[in-house]
């Protein structure tokens, strides 16, 4: 009889469990009064997936409350036609598969309005098919891969970043008349973040301008190999398409090697503070390193978007160490707002999209954002930037191009100034 | 005495078509998410069963299952995205792709098998270690094929257009994957309880005595593998199905060894252990993440726990399951029973 008993009660606790489970997401569905999902007359709930912990984790891991802190002032300030912005951070840690995960808790159990700002190319990539499938906005890629622009196949999804083929082409044409006939190599992520840098480098530089290239994985952390094939190769100028974990092993080990090339870095692994928290004692190494930004720097202390961002650092986000990541997160964050103001006080998923396409965006950028019905590309273009004395700066125009075939000119548009109080309006 | 108690066939048969049923009924009434979830940990099953017949049964110690699941999922992705390029779709051909995972995490486990017959305790770990740790560094080399960290996305149809047009995806993805979970569970019940089952045990306890009475101990200990490598590869190949996408970071080191934790704190040696690890696989994270959610913590402690805490109390748990209760959740139901 004990066997009986055994399985009855095995089955009894299997019952239980699934009728618990099944009570919990009854309370989902039943707290859903709203036609729209995420959207009370009170608050709008967004998510979004980052590298909190990780490989990539590093200055990453500071956007996601930078654009909270942003949405907090916002908040305390009246919200947006009178809903309060919830923004619920979830952690993936670059892992494609974990992605898969928290997306899917986002949508699916939190309910969220949008996902906003989720960071990584192989990892948002993943959920391409899945927010689609579930008519999600996908607003404000962290990552500059070309997939984000495909209205026709994925019309919920837009970028932010300036694409990694416009980036490679800008880095590419300094490159060519800066350091005319020396010996330049490219190291790159191995996903579309290197590839796409990589066809923007070679456009510029033509099939046969690079000397040697290389690739790298994030889960591991030796790039010795590549780096002993560029000082073999004799190279003289190295592009890195890296995290800003690999910019940092990648300038190390070159230091270790003894190799002195000119860095030239994409945005995305180029912000010194970051850099100078990840090399430590050997922060100096970063010394004459160039890249480019499209959005004000810390350096840039009179800059009125900076000091905005600073006061919102200070009183929303418990002063943290004011970088690029923290500018990026709230840029993103302001960028929203100005999307939810254009959408209007009746807010649907459609009418997001809809307000997005309209364009028109003015904000911090010094770019053009390019959004438009059939291009949902976002900034079009970068300032060259470079280290002196420790202190990052931009230096030169701001050149805009495209991801075909376009020349790189210039753009002397100068960028807006913030509104008084901070908040954009309609 | 009724057929059904004579005939263990018979009763397994029962019992799974009893569980499909409530199951089924199950998937109605939950929301998407929580189908996801009951997909996943059904997916689950399938190698954490798997698991606990090499480990439990057999004796045989693996750390290398998730790179097993990894070999049906990638199999599974490629002969996906292959069948599609070539215009070939339906339920059908996902049917054949999945059975093509088997196949290859069933050749996979031949070969690590054979060589594992012949290593005992630490180098059979070791062996298998190193086929977990070799998974991302595959898909690197062969960057072209597997796309490296990026990883591919799986081809999946819609659910059949004859559940009509708001059938959730997820229910359709909680069905195939538990379908696959009771098949795997009726055949491995079936099997431990043969003749085979009993050899598999009587190798686990005493090599030298199973020999003696006539069992071919190597032989045994392959087709074990054989048999756990393709449950293995059911696993990976429905997760594939599941996610829509294959990468390195979904099979890692990690999930091998939670694989293993799971098969242990569940019950070691008994099928219904590792339900309930399979359970705790999917169950805990989203335990520790709502946990969490209830504190309000400052930024960078909140930082510093999300990702690491759910790793923090599974290896907690396992220390208190394995000092107040050994035989793991099973045996402690088990003990409850029958006291």
């Amino acid at each position: 009889m004990h066997r009986i008993a055994r399985r009855g009660l095995a089955l009894a606790a299997c019952v239980t469990l699934l009728a618990a489970t099944v009570a919990c997401s009854g309370d989902d569905s039943g707290s859903q009064k709203e036609s729209v999902p995420g959207v009370t007359d009170t608050e709008i709930v967004v998510g979004t997936h980052m590298p909190l912990t990780g490989p990539a984790s590093a200055g990453y891991s500071k956007i996601a409350p930078a654009s909270k802190a942003y949405f907090d002032y916002v908040n305390a300030n009246g919200g947006v036609h009178g809903r309060k912005i919830t923004y619920k951070i979830m952690d993936d840690g670059y892992n494609p598969a974990n992605t898969q995960q928290v997306v899917r808790q986002l949508v699916l159990q939190d309910k969220v309005f949008a996902i906003l700002n989720g960071l990584g190319t192989p990892t948002h990539t993943g959920v391409l098919d899945f927010l689609k499938t579930n008519r999600v906005p996908d607003l404000f890629v962290a990552s500059g891969s070309r997939s984000w622009d495909q209205p026709d196949k994925y019309p919920g999804t837009f970028a932010f970043n300036p694409d990694y083929t416009v980036e490679g082409k800008i880095l590419a044409n300094y490159v060519k008349t800066t350091y005319a006939g020396k010996k330049v190599c490219f190291l790159g992520q191995n996903d579309d973040f290197g590839r796409d840098s990589l066809a923007g480098v070679e456009k510029i530089l033509g099939a046969d301008g690079l000397a040697a290239k290389q690739t790298y994985v994030v889960t591991n952390t030796n790039v010795a190999p590549q780096i002993g094939a560029f000082k073999a190769a004799g190279c003289e100028v190295v592009m890195l398409s890296t995290v800003p974990g690999f910019t940092a092993l990648s300038i190390g080990t070159a230091a270790r090697l003894s190799f002195k090339p000119q860095f030239v870095v994409s945005n995305v692994g180029g912000d010194l503070k970051t850099l100078n928290r990840l090399l430590g004692d050997a922060k100096g190494l970063t010394e004459g390193v160039v890249g480019a930004n499209y959005l004000p720097m810390d350096a840039q202390a009179d800059n009125p978007w900076i000091q905005l961002y600073q006061k919102i650092n200070k009183d929303y986000n418990g002063g943290a160490e004011f970088d690029g990541n923290i500018i990026y997160g709230m840029s993103v964050a302001y960028l929203f707002v100005q999307a939810l103001q254009a959408a209007g006080k009746n807010l649907t998923r459609d009418g997001l999209i809809a307000a997005v396409e309209k364009g028109g965006f003015k904000g911090p950028g010094l770019a053009p954002l390019r959004f438009a019905k059939g291009d949902h590309s976002g900034y079009g273009g970068l300032r060259m930037v470079k280290i002196t004395a420790g202190v990052q700066d931009f230096f030169g125009p701001t050149y805009e191009t495209d991801e075909a075939d376009g020349p790189v000119k210039e753009y002397s548009e100068s960028p807006a100034q913030p509104p008084a109080n901070g908040i954009p309006t309609a | 005495m009724t057929a059904i108690q004579r005939s263990t066939l018979l009763r397994h048969l029962a019992y799974t078509a009893i569980a499909a049923v409530a199951l089924l009924a199950v998937t109605y009434s939950l929301a998407p998410f929580r189908n996801y979830q009951l997909a996943t940990a059904a997916a689950y099953l399938c190698a954490t069963a798997g698991l606990t017949v090499l480990t439990g049964l057999n004796g045989q110690l693996s750390l290398g299952h998730g790179a097993l699941m990894a070999i049906g999922a990638y199999t599974v992705a490629l002969s996906q995205n292959r069948f599609a390029d070539a215009g070939m779709t339906g339920n059908g051909i996902l049917l054949a792709s999945l059975a093509l995972g088997v196949l290859a995490a069933l050749l996979a486990g031949l070969v690590i098998g054979l060589a594992a017959a012949r290593l005992r305790g630490p180098y059979l770990a070791g062996v298998t270690l190193a086929v977990a740790v070799a998974v991302p560094a595959i898909t690197t080399v062969w960057a072209g094929v597997f796309n490296s960290d990026q990883g591919l996305s799986v081809y999946l149809e819609p659910p059949p257009a004859g559940l009509g047009y708001d059938f959730p995806l997820e229910q359709w993805q909680a069905w195939l994957a538990l379908a696959g979970a009771l098949l795997t569970m009726l055949l491995l019940a079936n099997l431990v309880a043969s003749r085979f089952g009993r050899s598999l045990r009587a190798v686990r306890d005493d090599e030298v005595a199973a020999r003696l009475s006539g069992i071919n101990v190597a032989r045994t200990q392959v087709l074990a593998f054989v048999v756990s490598a393709a449950c293995a590869g059911l696993g990976g190949g429905l997760l594939a199905v599941l996610t829509q996408s294959v990468s390195p970071g979904a099979y890692s080191l990690t999930l091998s060894l939670f694989l293993l934790i799971a098969v242990v704190v569940g019950g070691l040696g008994s099928l219904a252990g590792a339900v309930w690890g399979a359970l705790l696989l999917v169950l805990l994270p989203d335990l520790t993440h709502s946990l969490a959610q209830q504190f309000t913590l400052s930024p960078a402690v909140a930082q510093r726990l999300e990702g690491n805490l759910p790793l923090a109390i599974f290896g907690l748990t396992l220390i208190v399951v394995m000092i107040a209760a050994p035989g793991g959740i099973q045996g402690l139901v088990r003990r409850l029973t029958r006291g």
